[in-house]
């Protein structure tokens, strides 16, 4: 990566570290520290937010590695999500199968449709590509149903909290700490998958497929491996949605979710894991903060009716914004952001932009 | 009898997939939402009391809808071209969620039955075989027949259509022989609005008219794919195709299968000739 500050790589060593000058340690252990001290301060409903984008930030890494970095461009994330807690609530119901049992039985079965969904990919680009995991979101979707249906539950499948060991997953603190480790294991493993050989060959892949093949890179194999990544990440995250809702249902899993994870990466900035990290805190926490908006300028409350469209309307908004003017999303405004301030007072561009 | 209704709605919604396509390459994913708001924009119009005869308002409604997609071009798909396809498709995804939550604003989550402003029941007729049909249905029938016969006409033999037909093909040649190709992107996108309109005001008429409609228009999605994307004359067959697999997935499977008959369809054809029935082969980039 170019730095605007003069930083330069002298020796291989250093080519090969994550966190890169002492400053950004500092940012990163009292960014950690933040994290660990948050939910004590924070109240049961803030705790809840942290929650919401903890989970949430596991899919839309997940989908980051697929469409940002290898190029494969999926519209059936929702879908995956639903496998993973349907795996989970099914195994839980039918055989009252433990976490231990229900967390890696849902990463297989989202590795499974991981080549499923990703053998299209092998013939098909771009848009056609995007349409056949479309179709394969509603086929997914429809088992869950059927299932509830053939079952008698038509309202969902309810679960109890997991546990690990002895240790029961109930208090929203428990949660917190679980997710923010779970999380942090999977950007690192994002962030090194990325830096590796496998990582180079995707983005040799997404910028030109052809020219990949002709280096010797077996282009089959590394777009079926994106989705087979990308769908045990997601189905691993759907798992764990399940649990914390403590409910599974069909309807949670409709079209709006897959835009959601969509949004999450496009308005953070395609092509970046702090993108991800960027885009799902603002999706997530969007509609809150509308609320809180509402709230603050006291808004008649004959809108309140209205809440969830004005929430659906802004969110295709801010989306249609993002798409038109900022391109690279969140992560290249922090990008701009922090080269003005390193070159601050000059005003030229940083190397390589 | 059900299947040509269905498949004949079916039609009138992929005509405006097709012709967005066509002319400009982009898949528009916003409209089953522009199709609803054809529905929405009668009902307004008809309990407004403008217009006394169903047709004028019908009229009306077309006019506003055919302004509406051009709108919707100059203001926000203008600014895609020379962005990369799949963008360009996000703005119409971003469009149709802008969309959906500005109707439930608007005209709220309820129920609306327009035939009921209108002052006209729905009647059915009676064939000799003793099957039923709605007169609505026949309206479907008829109108996407009207339409397909009128858009291959225009298509084909118009300096309009001619136009257009070159823009599709190559916009630089277009450009530099004087077209002026906004100008043709424009007109697809308003005639694509108020024909996927049309099958929303007839379907409102049909069935009644709530937030949930857009739907069809995601449903009717894989017509147009299984047809190729850029053939409006295989819209037809595809569509009578699609239409068949559905029903039977609700008569033999189960009624939830309706949704998901469409688009199984849609992954067989993808696997099997990814450039649908009647498309131009070469069209597709393949890997």
């Amino acid at each position: 990566m170019a730095f605007s500050s003069g930083y330069f790589k002298t020796s291989y060593a250093k080519d090969l570290t994550i966190v890169e000058t002492k400053p950004r340690w500092v940012a990163l252990l009292l960014l950690l520290a933040a994290l660990v001290v948050l939910p004590f301060l924070a109240s049961t409903f803030f705790l809840d937010l942290a929650n919401q984008v903890l989970l949430a930030l596991i899919g839309s890494v997940a989908l980051m590695i697929l469409t940002g970095y290898a190029g494969q461009i999926s519209l059936g994330h929702a879908g995956l999500i639903a496998a993973g807690a349907f795996t989970t609530a099914i195994l839980f119901k039918e055989l009252q199968a433990p976490f231990f049992i229900t967390f890696p039985a849902s990463a297989v079965t989202g590795g499974l449709l991981g080549i499923i969904f990703g053998l299209p990919s092998l013939r098909l680009k771009g848009l056609y590509l995007a349409l056949s995991t479309l179709s394969l979101h509603f086929i997914v979707t429809f088992f869950g149903s059927e299932y509830e249906t053939k079952r008698g539950l038509a309202s969902g499948v309810v679960l109890d909290p997991p546990s690990i060991g002895t240790l029961r997953l109930e208090d929203p603190r428990f949660w917190y700490f679980f997710l923010l480790i779970v999380d942090v294991l999977v950007v690192l493993l994002a962030i090194n998958l990325i830096r590796s050989r496998t990582g180079r060959a995707w983005i040799a892949v997404r910028v030109r497929d052809i020219a990949a093949e002709s280096f010797g890179i077996n282009v089959s194999y590394y777009k079926v491996l994106a989705f087979v990544v990308s769908s045990v990440l997601t189905s691993l995250a759907g798992c764990l949605l399940a649990y914390y809702r403590g409910f599974v249902s069909v309807e949670a899993f409709s079209m709006l979710m897959t835009i959601e994870y969509m949004a999450m990466i496009i308005i953070g900035g395609l092509g970046s894991i702090l993108g991800a990290i960027l885009g799902t805190g603002f999706v997530v926490l969007l509609p809150y903060a509308i609320d809180a908006l509402v709230n603050i300028f006291a808004i008649p409350s004959r809108l309140t009716t209205y809440m969830f469209a004005i929430k659906y309307a802004s969110f295709g908004l801010v989306m249609i914004i993002f798409l038109i003017l900022e391109p690279s999303g969140l992560a290249g405004i922090w990008r701009r952001l922090r080269d003005y301030f390193i070159l601050w007072p000059f005003k030229h561009k940083p190397v390589g932009k | 009898m059900n299947i040509v209704v269905l498949a004949s709605l079916y039609c009138l919604i992929g005509y405006g997939y097709v012709l967005i396509y066509q002319v400009s390459r982009v898949l528009n994913l916003a409209h089953g939402e522009l199709m609803s708001l054809g529905g929405y924009f009668l009902l307004t119009i008809v309990i407004m009391g403008m217009t006394v005869s169903p047709l004028t308002s019908f009229l009306l409604a077309f006019i506003l809808l055919l302004a509406l997609g051009l709108v919707i071009y100059f203001v926000l798909m203008r600014l895609m071209t020379g962005e990369s396809v799949f963008t360009a498709v996000l703005v119409t995804i971003s469009l149709g969620i802008l969309l959906r939550g500005l109707i439930t604003l608007t005209w709220t989550s309820q129920s609306w039955f327009p035939l009921q402003y209108m002052g006209i029941r729905a009647s059915s007729f009676q064939f000799i075989g003793g099957a039923q049909i709605p007169t609505f249905g026949l309206v479907k029938v008829a109108s996407a027949l009207g339409v397909f016969l009128i858009l291959t006409f225009g298509i084909k033999y118009t300096r309009w259509g001619i136009k257009m037909r070159a823009v599709g093909e190559n916009p630089l040649l277009a450009s530099q022989r004087g077209i002026a190709i906004h100008k043709y992107y424009a007109l697809a996108w308003g005639l694509a609005t108020s024909i996927g309109g049309l099958a929303g005001m007839i379907q409102a008429c049909d069935s009644g008219l709530d937030p949930g409609m857009f739907i069809i228009g995601l449903k009717a999605f894989p017509v147009v794919l299984v047809a190729g994307l850029d053939s409006l004359s295989g819209v037809i067959p595809a569509a009578l195709l699609v239409a068949t697999a559905e029903i039977l997935a609700i008569n033999y499977i189960s009624p939830q299968a309706s949704d998901v008959a469409p688009f199984a369809v849609l992954v067989a054809m993808l696997l099997i000739r990814p450039w649908g029935l009647f498309g131009t082969k070469e069209e597709l980039e393949r890997v």
